[in-house]
């Protein structure tokens, strides 16, 4: 059967490999991800040592950092190490819109929720 | 007819089959497809925990308290063993993309040498998650509730006013001493000899550990170590009711159920994925190994695994900052 998906002669397509001095450039590019990464790890875990947890401001605040680390960490993962930021724009768009819209729309019912059942307890009580 | 419909549209707006669209062979956007339909499974997780800790009533326990121990090492090392795993797992991403590049250079020794390198990390992974579930399962010496209400006061001259039923914890050396004579372990004899607590194990291994001191508030903020006279008065409070580990029906961290079930099934989930993973890169590198990417002229199918492997790492980066950091 004769495929119709194979790519020829495009850059995206199966028999488009790169030479030596262009692996070089990507390899550089891998290894300032991972250096990224390491750093942004080791920074979140010294912070989560070294701030206690608790109702405060400063705990707070730190939490939303960690929020847009781990964002920060997932762009570089996907959008580098699953090379998603090099496919077509379609693609990118047909991957990241539904989920990114899907997603906050249920994190905010599900907070919003969760933190509607602490307010009624507390009236209760 | 069909075709007549179509008539007004010039050729160069429709697809006329041949190429796609998008760029991508079927089978990769078949990865990325079932890639974001596993991450909603993921974020739904995730989210159903966020939900659960913010209308629980119960206290949640904090996972810096919960997660602080290494393999061998006494002492407390807060988020040390996750980080590491963490790390773990970045660096086996690092060289599965090392992998897919070199791919594209039709090096397969290379390929060879990083995919190896990545099921390693992978196992290591894998296997270091298996600890850090015996260690959740087997807790961290156990506790018990307290019989009636008691007061007692802190190291700092500060009043504890507790109720009855409220959890006390001991040191794991002599929780799990103590675990033991509770199951009927005749060779594990306890002794109060004028406020010495003192529990000796005359098995073969035999040793002795003393109740050192009590722990209020473990697993929860204002966490307390009593000593001396007062903790005594905990030790001489205490009812029947102990607790060790976590299982699917009580655990030691929290009155609440939801933090282990959700460590279990998050954890557990994540790790079945890791595990996939390592299997579905061992079948890849074989074939490599075989020369079967040779014949085919390309190395698309490392890039695929490399796909799910990167997913895998992403998922654990989402679930490091949610539920080990927040």
């Amino acid at each position: 059967m004769e495929r119709d998906d194979l790519i020829v002669n495009d850059n995206y397509a199966l028999n488009a490999h790169h030479d030596e001095a262009h692996g070089k450039i990507i390899r550089k590019k891998i290894y300032f991800v991972t250096f990224l990464l390491s750093i942004i790890t080791i920074f979140e875990v010294g912070m989560g040592i070294m701030f206690k947890r608790n109702e405060t401001f400063t705990w707070t605040s730190i939490k939303w950092m960690f929020v847009a680390l781990t964002l920060v960490k997932a762009g570089y993962i996907v959008m580098s190490f699953m090379h998603l930021g090099d496919e077509r724009k379609n693609l990118r768009n047909a991957i990241l819109a539904p989920y990114i819209i899907f997603i906050i729309y249920l994190t905010y019912i599900a907070l919003t929720e969760g933190f509607a059942n602490m307010a009624i307890d507390e009236l209760l009580h | 007819m069909a075709d007549e419909s179509n008539n007004n549209n010039s050729n160069d707006v429709l697809w006329g089959g041949g190429q796609s669209p998008f760029g991508v062979t079927y089978g990769k956007m078949m990865m990325w497809f079932f890639l974001v339909s596993d991450a909603l499974t993921f974020s739904g997780l995730l989210v159903a925990y966020g939900f659960s800790r913010a209308s629980s009533t119960d206290p949640w326990p904090i996972a810096e308290q919960v997660f602080r121990a290494l393999p061998g090492l006494d002492g407390e090392y807060p988020l040390i063993y996750v980080a590491l795993m963490t790390f773990i797992l970045i660096i086996s991403s690092v060289t599965m993309v090392l992998a897919v590049e070199a791919g594209h250079r039709n090096d397969r020794k290379s390929v060879l040498k990083w995919m190896a390198l990545t099921i390693v990390g992978g196992a290591f992974f894998v296997g270091s998650q298996a600890w850090e579930w015996s260690h959740f399962i087997h807790g961290g010496g156990g506790g018990f509730q307290l019989a009636h209400d008691i007061s007692v006061e802190g190291p700092e001259g500060e009043t504890f006013n507790l109720k009855a039923g409220d959890m006390v914890f001991m040191d794991h050396h002599f929780g799990h001493l103590m675990e033991e004579h509770l199951e009927g372990n005749l060779q594990v004899v306890l002794s109060d000899d004028h406020g010495h607590v003192t529990l000796t194990d005359y098995s073969d291994h035999g040793h002795s550990v003393a109740l050192h001191g009590l722990k209020l508030n473990k697993y929860v903020a204002g966490e307390t170590l009593i000593e001396g006279a007062e903790m005594l008065k905990l030790w001489e409070a205490r009812s029947v009711n102990y607790s060790f580990g976590a299982n699917l029906e009580e655990s030691e961290y929290a009155e609440q159920q939801s933090f282990g079930n959700f460590f279990f099934f998050i954890t557990g989930f994540h790790g079945f994925h890791v595990f996939s993973g390592v299997i579905i890169n061992l079948i890849i590198f074989i074939q490599v190994y075989k020369g079967v990417m040779e014949k085919r002229k390309h190395y698309e199918m490392v890039e695929k695994v490399g796909l799910y492997w990167h997913f895998v790492d992403l998922v654990w980066v989402f679930v490091f900052t949610f539920f080990y950091l927040i």
